[in-house]
């Protein structure tokens, strides 16, 4: 499988069918420790990517990501937006002016993400964010990208790792964001931002697969 | 010209009442608040803050105060999308919104420059208001 603007774009369209499907779940794990909003905001804002790539596709790997994020940083409205927006905003940095990507690229695209994550929200692994979900995953990129495997066998490492640190927030006590406020109370509850990275990873993934 | 001020909230209707608050001391200074989703929803505008940014600063700068985390989040995402010449006036301030406002307010209506509006937002921190109780000593006591 070649990893060029047409799957890259295939690959945000299967994210936005996940996103879709976990949106009443997202919004309920959310409605546990935050304001109770994720999946309706990062539903609007994947409706209004769909619609922007309906109106005519861009033509280069990192044209499609800058497209994403800047739709997701105009239309989401809450935290996720200027966060999933910066980390689609740094993949496309990195990514450059490549017409195709490699695995090497793919994991070197998710670790500037997770660094743009960071910057942002200055969240560190173990705060109960979705850097505890990034983070892995970008381990698992990187060894897979370091071991000569290609874009899916990257984010399926990716994913897997992305899931497993979702469920690690489960007992972690929130430090950063809204759930912060709730201090002891916040433990026992998956983090939505982890969880919703996972998910993404996940369709990221199952499109590289075809 | 004066330093101009953002107020980014969750909610469209607190920005533009402590808009409206912090005006009556500051009249001429531009203060816009930018409150709310696009829609007027709860949440924070990427596009709304950024709107606010250049209406604000009309050369001598601004600065942003923000309810919440996002408030934050999304407006410092504005701020990186600005010029970098502009970026380099345009300053968001960790102050309680609602006193740190006023107090800003008031710094740029008599004439303070970027640096004595963002002291007068500080002063927000530090100042004790008129009374209330400000520790467990005192509910104990």
């Amino acid at each position: 499988m070649v990893c060029d603007a047409a799957t890259t774009v295939a690959a945000i369209r299967a994210v936005a069918a996940t996103v879709a499907e976990h949106r009443v779940e997202l919004t309920h794990l959310d409605r546990d420790i935050g304001d109770g909003d994720h999946g309706e905001n990062l539903s609007r804002g994947f409706t209004a990517v769909i619609t922007k790539l309906a109106a005519g596709s861009p033509e280069t790997p990192t044209a499609v990501l800058k497209l994403v994020a800047t739709t997701l940083i105009s239309t989401v409205g809450g935290a996720s937006g200027p966060l999933f927006g910066t980390a689609f905003l740094r993949a496309s940095t990195s990514v450059g002016a490549a017409e195709t990507l490699d695995g090497t690229a793919v994991a070197a695209a998710l670790t500037a993400a997770r660094d743009g994550v960071v910057a942002r929200g200055k969240a560190e692994s173990g705060d109960k964010t979705m850097v505890d979900a990034l983070t892995p995953a970008v381990n698992a990129a990187n060894a897979a990208a370091d071991g000569g495997r290609g874009v899916p066998e990257v984010l399926s490492a990716a994913a897997d790792a992305a899931a497993d640190g979702a469920v690690a927030t489960t007992p972690m006590q929130a430090r950063k964001g809204r759930a912060s406020y709730l201090g002891e109370r916040s433990i026992g509850h998956v983090d939505p931002g982890a969880q919703s990275t996972a998910y993404l990873l996940r369709a990221l993934a199952g499109a590289a697969a075809g | 010209m004066s330093v101009g001020l953002v107020l980014v909230s969750h909610s469209r209707a607190l920005a533009q009442g402590l808009a409206d608050v912090a005006r009556q001391m500051a009249p001429s200074v531009s203060i816009v608040p930018a409150g709310g989703t696009d829609d007027g929803g709860i949440g924070t505008s990427f596009d709304l803050i950024s709107a606010a940014i250049a209406q604000a600063d009309q050369g001598d700068g601004a600065i942003l105060l923000y309810d919440l985390g996002s408030g934050y989040l999304t407006a410092s995402t504005a701020v990186e999308f600005l010029d970098p010449e502009q970026a380099e006036r345009v300053v968001i301030v960790d102050a309680p919104l609602v006193q740190g406002a006023v107090s800003a307010a008031i710094s740029s209506q008599v004439g303070g420059d970027l640096r004595a509006v963002v002291s007068g937002a500080l002063e927000a921190r530090r100042a004790d208001g008129p009374g209330g109780v400000r520790s467990l000593d005192d509910l104990d006591g």
